[in-house]
């Protein structure tokens, strides 16, 4: 998708964020040369098409106790791997839900669940309710617990050379 | 190290979650939710950033649809190497997360970039950098995003 340049000119001026004042979009539209309302209306405008999902918050999990946090790998049937990724998507405990290429010989695992608890146990024990769900279809599985974060940033444009 | 954090924060991290109104002023529905002034919702959300409990505050762009591309990635680093490796990864704009996780497959971060061709560049260049075979785990399929977590 081509975004137009003024369009362009707000993600680069916000993927880092926003300001935190009581009128964000004032401040960045003054940075920019537009009007308050010109600016809003056009992120009205991206997440119509999906470009911006949600502005708002992220937690770092951590600082929130949720100090587990494992990445449930299966080797799922490819006849049901599909079928079987909604349901695991949909569990109220599953933050991302994804089908990705194996790796063989190496990684046999095609669907990728990501489970947070308090816990390892907390997540050891949610990882069994996916484990019930997928049943017979499973050939293997395995879960990668994360021990330190290394990097966490927004996305970040390239500013256009010219 | 969990943060102290009070009922009220709690409240307001869940529903700084929530997508937000496009207004002039979009702080004063969570102010008026939580029957404080629009000024304390902005002094505690600048606390709770400066002290790590949020990350970022704005607006969460889906590159996909911008005409960028995502890829999962990993590298298995040998232990004596992770801090040296770990430092040529991170110098790659291009890595969006990084985590170290407990299996012989220790480095997954994502690469973000403006096009798919940036996602091959960006892999091979950190390959060349690292000396590290760099495997790629692009999404085929999406089944769920959920972006809350419960405070």
């Amino acid at each position: 998708m081509k975004l137009d340049p003024k369009d362009r000119a707000i993600v680069e001026a916000t993927q880092a964020g926003l300001p935190l004042v009581p009128n964000p979009f004032k401040v960045v539209a003054d940075t920019l040369g537009m009007a308050e309302d010109d600016l809003i209306e056009r992120f009205r405008q991206l997440k119509e098409q999906g470009i911006v999902r949600r502005i708002g918050a992220a937690p770092n999990h951590y600082r929130l106790g949720m100090t587990a946090n494992g990445m449930t790998v299966w080797d799922v049937d490819d006849a049901v791997v599909d079928s079987l990724g909604e349901k695991v998507g949909s569990l109220p405990f599953v933050t991302h839900c994804y089908r990705r290429p194996r790796a063989l010989p190496d990684w046999p695992y095609n669907l990728f669940a990501m489970v947070h608890g308090d816990s390892r146990d907390e997540v050891m024990a949610k990882r069994e309710q996916v484990a019930d769900l997928l049943g017979d279809a499973v050939k293997a599985r395995d879960v990668l617990f994360s021990t330190r974060i290394l990097k966490k940033t927004g996305m970040r444009l390239r500013r256009k050379e010219s | 190290m969990t943060h102290e954090l009070t009922q009220q924060d709690r409240d307001l991290i869940n529903l700084m979650q929530e997508d937000l109104p496009l207004t002039s002023h979009p702080f004063e529905q969570a102010a008026r939710q939580l029957g404080i002034e629009e000024k304390d919702v902005v002094d505690r959300l600048l606390h709770l950033r400066d002290a790590g409990v949020l990350t970022r505050f704005g607006p969460f762009f889906d590159a996909e649809a911008l005409g960028g591309a995502f890829c999962l990635c990993a590298i298995a680093v040998p232990e004596e190497r992770f801090e040296e490796v770990l430092t040529k990864v991170n110098a790659f704009e291009e890595v969006a997360h990084n985590y170290q996780r407990d299996h012989k497959l220790n480095m997954w971060f994502v690469l973000a970039t403006e096009n798919q061709a940036g996602i091959e560049q960006t892999a091979k260049a950190i390959e060349r950098d690292t000396g590290l075979k760099v495997l790629l785990f692009p999404k085929e399929q999406e089944f769920f995003i959920g972006f809350r977590v419960k405070a």
